[in-house]
């Protein structure tokens, strides 16, 4: 009946392991909040905020304690901000503080869907929105916005990506006194996900039930631990094997977080998200997966062709485990936040462009990057264009989260803090992208969006 | 339902004794118990019933962890369902 060697495996996954689930994300419709008067409109997404997520920080924290698993956040997302607000004369600012406000009377650790989705172009109110994004990050500590500028089947909107460079220098402006942070609550994607669970990119999409949870599973030192035990000599199929099997443990602990939380919460079960997600912790660390391959360091050749495999292994382990998989569901690569990252940056193994080449098989994009606080906003525009680019032709989601630290060059460290951890500001490209960019307009969706 | 209590740590006298008086006065019927000791290292896995407790999972968890702390060793409960999922399909 007790089968010892399981339940320790299970204790050293939690102990020594870094084992735990990143995320359980509670995603809360505000369609029902919209008004005219925007005081009236805060005060109503306040209100649903505050009674829908009444109970998801203890609910989270009895679970922690009776399966004697960590739940490193809680959270919440919501209906693109941009949407609920469209019809009221003010300011979206005003949403954004009653978010905030709400992070604090529910004890939730970040919030998402401060969001506009203007992949094809913007209404009014997404101009007025996403004019606000700088400041609404750097007057709130908990409100994460998203801008989905691009998708495989409408193309990429230019104009937006220009903006986009603009609002990243921006918020970093404004928040130069903490190194630019407000720039790592912002998420520029290509065809984000409407469930994903994890921050900063997460909103509650508008195809989403009223109320769900979804929850975001960890797992990188388990993972790293696993394929420290089989032979160094073992081929790939053993290492692809070994993996799936691992992300197959891991992610029916989510399951099981999920399910118990929403009947718990009377809340839907909406998706598991299999992403690997690492943490500045030594040890738990996707980079170290690649290393632990047979590269020296994360960003030698052959990384690419690592991530690759561990991406796709994790996904059929984690398929199995789950009833409903969804979100980002891959593997990270945030450069602050894993050690083994910074490592490799520190050694000049890693750079920018084979970053870029590594997001074309993982989710999710540049993820957590620090450059040059004189970095110009048409460069950050045309990375944004190319992680795009790369998002839009493989029908799969990237996304661009950087900080051009204010006052910082390359070679300087930048200390974020918590989850969001450190790195040294990385190099870009110096060579100049300013017309490409001042062109705007709508780069066409693909020849294969045309699938009916 | 049924929980796993898990005590790890360097062998002594009366751990066994020192668990299962805690669970008697909650209540808590044992199904099953296992135990290893390597390299001095000691293991005690039992299952237990806790469909009748007169405690709260957390105060039973707090007095198991103290007990813990009292005798240098790890005493852990957590519900059984964690290692169903992760170890059975």
């Amino acid at each position: 009946m007790i089968n010892t060697y399981e339940i320790l495996e299970t204790i050293k996954m939690i102990s020594s392991e870094s084992l735990d689930i990143r995320t359980i994300t509670m995603g809360i419709s505000l369609r029902d909040c919209a008004h005219s008067d925007m005081d009236e409109l805060a005060k109503r997404v306040y209100d649903k905020i505050t009674r829908k997520a009444e109970k998801l920080v203890k609910t989270g924290e009895d679970i922690e304690r009776e399966y004697g698993i960590p739940i490193t956040n809680k959270r919440i997302s919501v209906t693109p901000v941009s949407i609920i607000g469209e019809a009221a004369n003010g300011d979206y600012i005003k949403i954004a503080m009653a978010m905030d406000r709400a992070t604090e009377t529910t004890g939730v650790d970040f919030i998402g869907g401060y969001s506009a989705l203007v992949h094809k172009g913007y209404t009014d109110g997404d101009r007025r929105f996403v004019d606000s994004i700088p400041e609404a990050l750097s007057e709130t500590k908990r409100v994460c916005a998203s801008v989905n500028i691009a998708t495989t089947k409408a193309g990429i909107n230019m104009d937006a990506i220009a903006q986009m460079g603009q609002v990243i220098k921006k918020s970093a402006e404004l928040s130069a006194k903490e190194d630019g942070i407000a720039c790592a609550k912002l998420v520029v994607f290509c065809n984000a996900p409407e469930d994903n669970p994890f921050m900063a990119g997460s909103f509650h999409g508008i195809g989403e039930p009223e109320c769900v949870i979804n929850v975001g599973v960890s797992g990188p030192g388990v993972m790293h631990n696993a394929l420290k035990k089989i032979s160094p000599n073992a081929d790939f199929t053993e290492v692809a094997e070994t993996i799936k099997k691992t992300a197959f443990k891991i992610t029916r602990v989510g399951q099981l977080v999920a399910t118990e939380a929403s009947r718990r919460l009377g809340v839907t079960f909406g998706i598991v998200d299999l992403s690997l997600a690492p943490t500045p912790a030594i040890g738990d660390s996707i980079a170290n997966i690649i290393e632990d391959m047979g590269l020296e360091k994360c960003g030698a050749p052959g990384t690419t062709a690592a991530l690759a495999l561990l991406n796709d292994a994790v996904k059929k382990g984690g398929t199995m485990a789950s009833s409903q998989v969804g979100g980002l569901s891959g593997a990270f690569i945030p450069v602050s936040e894993d050690a083994g990252m910074v490592e490799a940056v520190k050694a000049g193994a890693l750079s920018l462009e084979k970053l870029e080449a590594m997001t074309c098989v993982c989710s999710v994009g540049l993820d957590m990057i620090a450059v040059p606080g004189d970095t110009p906003d048409y460069t950050i525009s045309a990375i944004i264009a190319d992680e795009a680019a790369i998002g839009m032709i493989n029908n799969k989601t990237t996304a661009v989260r950087i900080i051009p630290v204010p006052g910082k060059k390359v070679g300087d460290f930048v200390e974020f803090g918590g989850l969001l951890g450190s790195s040294p500001i990385m190099a870009v490209n110096v060579f100049s992208s300013k017309a490409f960019i001042a062109r705007g307009g709508r780069i066409p969706a693909p020849i294969h969006s045309l699938r009916n | 339902m049924r929980g796993i209590i898990t005590v790890i740590g360097k062998d002594r006298v009366g751990i066994i004794a020192a668990v299962s008086n805690i669970l008697m006065e909650a209540n808590i019927n044992i199904l099953d118990i296992t135990q290893t000791t390597l390299q001095d290292i000691f293991t005690m896995i039992m299952l237990v019933d806790l469909s009748n407790p007169n405690l709260t999972f957390d105060q039973l968890s707090k007095k198991l962890d103290d007990k813990g702390e009292e005798m240098g060793l790890s005493i852990r409960i957590q519900r059984e369902d964690i290692f169903n999922a992760m170890h059975k399909i």
